[in-house]
């Protein structure tokens, strides 16, 4: 089966090869050392993420040193919410499509979600331990992210518990989809609400609310944050696929042993 | 054009139908409105010794005690609904039935809605009593209604979804609460806003119109992958 499905793709690609040599090259390029590459990319990133959340930006004025925290914590929340969407995406995809590839597309990105997710949940803990002086409040942002962190967990325990059937498969999509509906509203909380967390810094279609130089250093981090994201997601689903598979060649090997 | 009417007529006959059906077989059994009944009134006496109630936090402290009474309740009963369905399997001889499935979900949900809402037409006046509030007026309906529609909108739709596993007792209330909170919320603070007015409060009862709307419709749709076996 495996063997099939990468027979096809090397047709496609010496297909695209006879058509446009240069796209062929470039993307068995991309197959052989694209991961590298990614790899190489998000390390350097991670260092320029460093230097310029510690040296590069500016301290700022009343939260003092602490502020420093917001170029990992915007990145990880960022992160969440797109791991998030694509787990709507790949569960739709997978109930309309039926594509086991979709469900595993989207129980990746839960994961990654909810492991990023907790990560915004301490980041934002510390931050608001030496600015608030609190590790928690109940304000509705923190509040809502929580519940995002509880919904994830939920469809994560869904999956555990149902494991990989087509009917635990099709449950998990249905939860991924209606799970998505906090995530809006942890995003616009801040505008709806009045909040004590500070407000969006980079709202959709408005003007930057920060200085030059931390909007760079937040750009940065953005950026690798999203490139660790692409890398985390890719070697995830691989593993997901790897599990998948031996645990089918498992059940077929007990069947054949039973025979 | 007739064809299109002929079946939204048939769609509506079936969901009184099916609704009709599920209420029976409540009135018959008394299972289901006995516990739930006992459950909500019991919830409010713990609540009054959990919190220290007190004439100057009854307003604050009541809302919140109401609405978790509602919603152990409703979970309980929609719970122990979906288990009778699976071991006694009316759900899968309704399932053979040619009804589309997002008719049988929706009927699933106001079914529940008039069993909840009957136990909370009960529960309400003896919270107003116990807890000594004005809260038996008007203007708490269309609070109940929406708050109830979006518990049961949930409920429904994830009762059936963990039925289907192994762990089922488990998974449905760590699946429900975590959605049902945004219906809290919004129903608790309604209903604080009517017994202690704030003025520019945000529209509560419109956030939980607008849940309750966007829930009912995204699960009308997913609800056939749900059932389906």
């Amino acid at each position: 089966m495996q063997s099939v499905i990468q027979g096809s793709a090397k047709g496609r690609l010496d297909d695209i090869t006879r058509r446009a040599p240069v796209v062929g090259a470039a993307l068995e390029w991309m197959r052989r050392y694209g991961e590298l590459a990614l790899l190489g990319l998000t390390t350097l990133g991670m260092m320029l993420t460093i230097w310029a959340a510690f040296i590069y930006a500016p301290t700022e004025l009343v939260e003092g040193p602490v502020q420093r925290i917001f170029y990992v914590h915007v990145p990880l929340a960022w992160i969440s919410y797109l791991a998030f969407f694509f787990v709507l995406v790949g569960s739709a995809l997978y109930l309309w499509r039926r594509d086991e590839r979709w469900d595993a597309f989207a129980r990746v990105n839960a994961e990654i979600g909810t492991v990023f997710t907790t990560l915004v949940l301490i980041s934002g803990s510390l931050w608001g331990r030496a600015f608030w002086g609190a590790w928690w409040v109940w304000d509705e942002r923190l509040t809502t992210s929580l519940l995002m962190w509880f919904i994830y967990v939920g469809y994560l325990a869904l999956r555990t518990y149902t494991g990989r059937t087509a009917q635990g498969a099709r449950a998990a999509a249905v939860v991924g989809i209606l799970g998505f509906i906090v995530t809006p509203i942890n995003y616009m909380s801040v505008k709806w609400w009045r909040t004590l967390h500070p407000d969006q810094v980079l709202p959709l279609g408005g003007t930057p609310q920060l200085p030059a130089s931390m909007i760079v250093a937040l750009m940065i981090s953005l950026v690798t944050f999203t490139l660790l994201y692409v890398l985390l997601t890719t070697e995830v689903y691989k593993l997901e696929r790897a599990q998948a598979e031996a645990e089918r060649l498992r059940v077929d090997v007990e069947l054949g042993e039973l025979e | 054009m007739s064809m299109r009417t002929t079946g939204a007529r048939l769609a509506w006959d079936q969901f009184w139908a099916i609704i009709w059906k599920d209420l029976r077989s409540e009135l018959r059994t008394r299972q289901a409105w006995m516990s739930m009944g006992l459950f909500a009134l019991l919830a409010l006496v713990v609540f009054n010794f959990a919190f220290d109630l007190r004439v100057e936090n009854l307003a604050t402290v009541g809302p919140g005690a109401l609405w978790i009474a509602f919603i152990f309740a409703s979970i309980l009963g929609l719970a122990r609904n979906i288990t009778v369905e699976q071991d006694r399997g009316p759900m899968d001889r309704l399932l053979i039935a040619p009804v589309d499935r997002s008719v049988v979900y929706l009927a699933k949900v106001i079914g529940n809605v008039i069993v909840i809402s009957v136990i909370e037409a009960v529960a309400l006046p003896v919270f107003a009593i116990l807890y000594n509030l004005p809260i038996v007026q008007p203007a708490i309906a269309p609070i109940l209604l929406l708050g109830t529609l979006g518990v049961a909108a949930v409920g429904t739709q994830f009762a059936a979804l963990a039925a289907n596993t192994r762990a089922r007792e488990l998974l449905t209330p760590l699946l429900i609460f975590p959605l049902i909170v945004p219906v809290v919320i919004g129903a608790v603070r309604a209903t604080e806003a009517l017994l202690t007015p704030i003025h520019g409060d945000a529209p509560w009862l419109g956030l939980l119109a607008a849940f309750d709307v966007i829930f009912l419709s995204v699960s009308a749709i997913t609800f056939q992958f749900v059932v389906e076996e």
